[in-house]
């Protein structure tokens, strides 16, 4: 491994692409993810790679389904209100199933909103988003090391299944600054394209990289073979991180940085003899239903923390499926809650 | 002997008549008597000894359906 | 006899969905023929719009990428900073390049991407059911202006040719017309030409050809290359507004 460096989150990430082989990057300045684009336009002319500042993020994301499509390993970040402007662009993407990473540093909505950490994104990204049968890989770093490995994991994943990978932080994953380490080796061989518009030569049948299907029969075949893309998924990617869940009577749910936060708080209610344990998922979608419906067998009671008003307590409880009870605490608007807070919702359930 | 020649794919023909005009020869028309795959009337040539392979037709065709030969 | 016509090699053998006497199908040959003559087909990439010509990839025996609506630029751009040494064109129509892609024709144009930008201006949304466009003619009847386009609601038919050549990184831009064995000749040297600059000169090129829609003009085909030449042409005038500096 190479030497530890101090690193933004947001920075780290711009590094960590650049090391996973993406050469292009296109993007639309938005607080507070704007350090990214700010560290790329540094960093791609030194590998030779493509910084492109778009005039909106309806563009960049556009541009992404076109070097997608054209075979190159590709990304674009954003913030909450720019990432509801890329909607329309996933959609076409994961119809035409091309492979590219999002990155969402979350903010306060809805609307303008704020530009303070928000998890209030969470039902957009695993939910949906766009129109259509559709799902993004979500992944969800809590730490600036964790950053920097799921960037590099989501871009193969995105090629592997040739599907939108999204990365969800938030303000606080993206400002904040830890040291991290980066694989040695820069990824230069990609896999293979075969399907890529990359100029038809006389060895191949000319590719066309579409979304539209007018024959109802066969547009229904191909969300079919989408969907049966996304149960492998679900079967091979399911990823999460438990903390003294063995013996947990409470069982906190939490992701990204308000997991960190609520470990501070179980080990808080463990001092004082509670047995509490942490359940975080990393992958956001496919989320770690049975991983955390297990836990029901010994756990007394969920705590979902968030920092939004409810939204993946909607998924804990599909998990827990009404064996335990499910709780909620959240705080919203760019507020982040503090490990007193999620102390004391936990005391109040043991 | 007629100077030029025309080869009309008639099933690929929509007979939107926009060959009829510029045919300087006026010699390209619908043949009321044909219905194509496509259920139109195609175009034909009322009178080959009178092509000159002026090859406009084919130039003004939106379906690519007219080849033309010269002398 | 030795042909003096044949089919493009790089136009698809296949007969289109277009309506009869639409000229949508010329533009396709000439776009044909220009990649065939420029001898580009095996690294060109063709960016389709939505609209009436969303299946354009269907017709053209080169890679193809279909774009969300108004996109196209942007997609393209994508693709050419992907591979600069590649040909790569979009085909739009005037819904999709005047209306909802209006910034991103404009961006592209002015960062001076190196693509070539056909775009169809046939005053009308055709697809959907012909309903106005951006570029509906003043007094024009639609099916969403019935009592014809007006301008004091709806403002005046958009001229995106002479628009784009204000910039300054656009290296060609053309209006072109495709109703008279004249006028395709013009087009089709104009489209060549928008490729060579692509491929020589490594600049933004774009050529508005303006195009019939017969069925819904509510006219025959032969009818409507007249209604183009009366109604179309004093109002969008033809020409070259921007062509490169050594030309000049």
């Amino acid at each position: 491994m190479s030497e530890k460096l101090l690193m933004k989150g947001n920075e780290a990430l711009g590094e960590a692409a650049v090391r996973a082989g993406c050469r292009l990057y296109f993007a639309y300045p938005i607080t507070p993810q704007s350090e990214l684009p700010e560290y790329l336009s540094r960093r791609m002319p030194e590998v030779g790679g493509v910084f492109l500042q778009a005039e909106s993020e309806v563009a960049a994301i556009n541009m992404v389904y076109g070097a997608s499509g054209a075979g190159a390993r590709v990304m674009t970040s954003s913030s909450s209100p720019g990432i509801s402007l890329k909607q329309e662009g996933l959609s076409y993407i994961a119809g035409a199933e091309l492979p590219c990473v999002v990155v969402n540093m979350a903010r306060g909505g809805p609307g303008l909103g704020s530009i303070q950490p928000s998890q209030s994104d969470y039902l957009q990204a695993t939910k949906g988003g766009g129109h259509g049968d559709y799902r993004l890989i979500v992944l969800a770093p809590a730490s600036v090391q964790e950053v920097v490995d799921l960037t590099i994991l989501a871009f193969d994943l995105a090629d592997k299944y040739r599907n939108p990978v999204m990365i969800m932080g938030d303000g606080l994953l993206g400002q904040m600054m830890e040291p991290v380490t980066f694989p040695d080796e820069v990824k230069k061989e990609l896999p293979p394209k075969p399907w890529a518009t990359t100029g038809w030569t006389k060895d191949r049948p000319k590719n066309i990289i579409t979304s539209l299907e007018l024959q109802p029969e066969r547009l229904e075949e191909h969300n079919r073979h989408l969907q049966a893309k996304y149960a492998q998924i679900v079967r091979e990617e399911i990823r999460w991180d438990e903390y003294l869940t063995g013996d947990a009577e409470v069982v906190v749910v939490a992701y990204g940085t308000v997991a960190r936060i609520a470990r501070s708080a179980v080990d808080a209610a463990r001092e004082k003899g509670i047995k509490a344990g942490l359940f975080r998922p990393i992958t956001l979608w496919p989320y770690p239903y049975d991983a955390l419906g297990r836990l029901a067998d010994a756990a007394k009671n969920f705590l979902t923390v968030e920092m939004n008003c409810g939204q993946m307590v909607e998924d804990v409880r599909l998990a827990v499926d009404g064996r335990r009870p499910v709780y909620f605490y959240g705080r919203s608007g760019g507020m982040v809650p503090t490990p007193e807070e999620v102390l004391a919702e936990i005391e109040k359930l043991a | 002997m007629a100077k030029g020649k025309v080869v009309i794919n008639e099933d690929r023909c929509k007979g939107c008549e926009l060959c009829t005009t510029v045919c300087p020869h006026k010699i390209l028309a619908l043949d009321p008597k044909k219905i194509n795959k496509l259920g139109y009337h195609p175009v034909t040539l009322t009178d080959p000894e009178e092509c000159i392979g002026c090859a406009l037709c084919a130039r003004m065709c939106p379906d690519c359906v007219i080849e033309v030969y010269r002398e | 006899m030795k042909p003096v016509f044949t089919r493009p090699r790089s136009l698809a053998d296949v007969s289109t969905h277009y309506c009869p006497g639409c000229t949508h199908g010329i533009v396709h040959r000439l776009i044909a023929e220009a990649i065939d003559e420029l001898d580009i087909a095996e690294r060109t990439i063709g960016v389709a719009p939505v609209g009436c010509a969303v299946l354009a990839y269907n017709y053209f025996n080169v890679d193809f990428q279909e774009a969300a609506h108004g996109r196209a630029p942007a997609v393209a751009t994508g693709i050419k900073r992907a591979l600069p040494d590649r040909v790569v064109f979009t085909y739009q129509g005037d819904g999709d390049l005047a209306s909802i892609g209006t910034a991103e024709i404009v961006h592209a144009a002015n960062r001076g991407e190196a693509i070539t930008v056909i775009y169809v201006n046939n005053a009308i949304y055709g697809m959907t059911g012909g309903q106005m466009a951006p570029t509906t003619l003043a007094g024009q009847k639609t099916t969403t202006s019935p009592f014809g386009r007006d301008v004091e609601v709806c403002g005046y038919p958009i001229r995106m040719a002479e628009l784009l050549a204000t910039l300054v990184a656009p290296r060609y831009i053309a209006r072109v017309a495709v109703n008279s064995p004249a006028h395709i000749q013009q087009a089709k040297r104009a489209i060549k030409r928008a490729f060579e600059v692509q491929v020589n000169d490594h600049g933004f090129a774009l050529v508005e050809v303006l195009s019939t829609c017969p069925t819904n003009w509510g006219l025959p085909p032969k009818k409507a290359l007249a209604w183009l030449e009366e109604n179309m042409i004093p109002y969008y005038p033809l020409g070259e507004f921007k062509v490169p500096k050594e030309a000049e």
